[in-house]
């Protein structure tokens, strides 16, 4: 067969489980961002904050996961998960044991990583945004939550999306890493094809094409989100 | 009648400090502290009573085997990715379309796949062409995964450090070429002595994140079978079922990427002490 019957869809071809993978890459990294941007905005919040014991718990946070080799972090997650769901329903009387799904422990553990980077790409923000702009707000009556909400936010957003764009082309990438755990994404599709067709080459390439393309189609969104989050700004 | 008094008030002592209050933030923090506190002492107990010392004796020489060779496999793909760099940065920077369309597509492509990817491409796909190699004489190379892991980080670290050194490069102001022309320096001469120092000075944060990044990337070598730290933590746990096996394979690497961390800051403050005002 050809490289064109390889990747034929249908029962003879690969190209319906690549797909499949595909959806499967594109849907955890996507499941995992708001998590990670939630976590990583709280863990700015806590590393600006004047509580000493907040800082130093928020900077043992990124300390752990911006240390760990993303891989480590997932098979961590991945077996502690299951370790700790053994032990708690055996104590809990359940004989048999719960199986982890991969893609949560994926997202949990990719959550850690992109969190940790997250914090400090909103952390610089945070620093860029003068202290007139909160005293505005409070002078104006504004709770803390309104001028976090209406005042901040919106100029936060536009100084942080270059960085949150870097963190979510990295995030993408670090997805191929959960195949290792049984994810069935791009990279253990592909991985599968090339075992049985013994054309390793032709698969592996399509994998890398397809990062490329949602590297690709990411970076056109990001710049249409760019174009919308500058509206606001002052045209000199 | 007004009075005037002349009296002056006795020194009165500093008023007390007002007691802070438990905010949230407070609580927060504290119950965040305690727990890492707990957590930290629960792991340095939990590794202490799990303490053999058969598994120490095992374990401990594959496990600084592992990591002598995570660090042989970073170094020497980090060294020769500078060399390949240089060419790959000045073909990126050149006003020749071909050249630096050339150079664009190759560190797109290598920055925008995972490095997994580019590993498989390798070790797996190249497999494919097992004959045509052999007939060259490279399938010797391209038979072991140790070399097939060198050659993709080699090429992955090029392309992220060609970026790294065009930026800086770049950062250099225009005066200073101008500079270095009016003083009949030569253009090599110039970028030896007058553009490279300064823009070393902005790379290094950039070349020492990217040596980080190598030390934690290299840990999918295990996966194609070359026994790095990783390598040897995988087969430590398949062999115990122990998870005290990752934990100290993350106090490794943590170790590693703290003392490079903190040895970086130090070498970037001393060579910008001229620059701190």
């Amino acid at each position: 067969m050809d490289a064109f019957g390889y990747l034929a869809f249908g029962d003879t071809g690969w190209s319906d489980e690549i797909a499949r993978g595909f959806a499967v890459t594109t849907a955890l990294a996507l499941a995992t961002l708001p998590v990670g941007l939630m976590m990583g905005f709280f863990l700015a919040l806590a590393k600006k904050s004047e509580e000493e014991t907040l800082r130093l718990a928020a900077d043992v946070y990124t300390t752990i996961f911006r240390g760990l080799p993303e891989l480590l972090t997932i098979f961590m997650v991945y077996f502690g998960l299951q370790i700790a769901i053994r032990q708690a329903s055996l104590a809990l009387g359940f004989e048999q044991g719960i199986e982890i799904n991969a893609f949560i422990a994926g997202m949990i553990a990719l959550a850690f990583v992109f969190s940790s980077y997250a914090s400090e790409v909103f952390l610089s923000a945070f620093r860029a945004i003068p202290a007139g702009q909160y005293e505005a707000g409070y002078a104006l009556g504004l709770t803390q939550w309104q001028t976090m909400r209406t005042i901040i936010a919106p100029q936060l957003i536009r100084i942080a999306l270059p960085g949150l764009g870097n963190l979510w082309l990295i995030l993408l990438k670090d997805t191929a890493l959960i195949s290792v755990i049984g994810l069935a994404d791009i990279m253990r599709q592909a991985g599968i094809a090339a075992r049985v067709t013994k054309e390793a080459f032709l698969f592996f390439s399509v994998a890398c094409l397809l990062y490329l393309i949602l590297a690709i189609l990411s970076s056109f969104v990001f710049a249409r989100i760019e174009r919308a989050a500058k509206r606001a700004e002052v045209r000199a | 009648m007004t009075v005037i008094r002349e009296t002056l008030l006795a020194p009165q002592p500093a008023p007390p400090d007002i007691a802070r209050s438990w905010t949230g933030a407070r609580i927060t923090g504290h119950a965040l502290m305690t727990f890492w506190v707990t957590a930290g002492v629960f792991l340095v107990w939990w590794l202490i009573g799990a303490w053999d010392i058969a598994f120490v004796e095992r374990y401990l020489p594959r496990y600084l085997n592992g990591l002598s060779i995570t660090l042989t496999l970073v170094g020497i793909s980090i060294v020769l990715g500078a060399i390949l760099s240089l060419p790959l940065a000045f073909m990126r920077m050149s006003s020749n379309a071909v050249l630096s369309g050339i150079a664009y597509g190759y560190v797109y492509f290598f920055r925008g796949t995972p490095l997994i990817a580019q590993l498989f491409l390798i070790y797996y796909g190249f497999g494919t062409f097992r004959a045509e190699m052999e007939a060259v004489g490279l399938w010797w190379f391209f038979r072991d995964a140790w070399n097939c892991a060198l050659f993709a980080f080699t090429l992955n670290t090029a392309a992220y450090q060609a970026e790294i050194l065009r930026g800086a490069i770049e950062s250099v102001k225009k005066g200073q070429w101008e500079a270095g022309d009016a003083l009949g320096l030569t253009k090599p001469q110039t970028f030896r002595k007058i553009i490279l120092p300064q823009a070393m000075i902005v790379a290094l944060r950039p070349y020492g994140n990217e040596i980080i990044l190598m030390i934690k990337g290299s840990a999918i070598v295990a996966i194609v079978t070359v026994f790095d730290l990783m390598g040897e933590t995988r087969r430590a746990f398949s062999r115990t079922f122990d998870f005290q096996t990752y934990l100290w394979a993350a106090v490794f690497y943590l170790v590693i990427v703290e003392t490079l961390r903190i040895a970086l800051d130090r070498i970037e403050r001393r060579l910008t002490q001229h620059l701190v005002r």
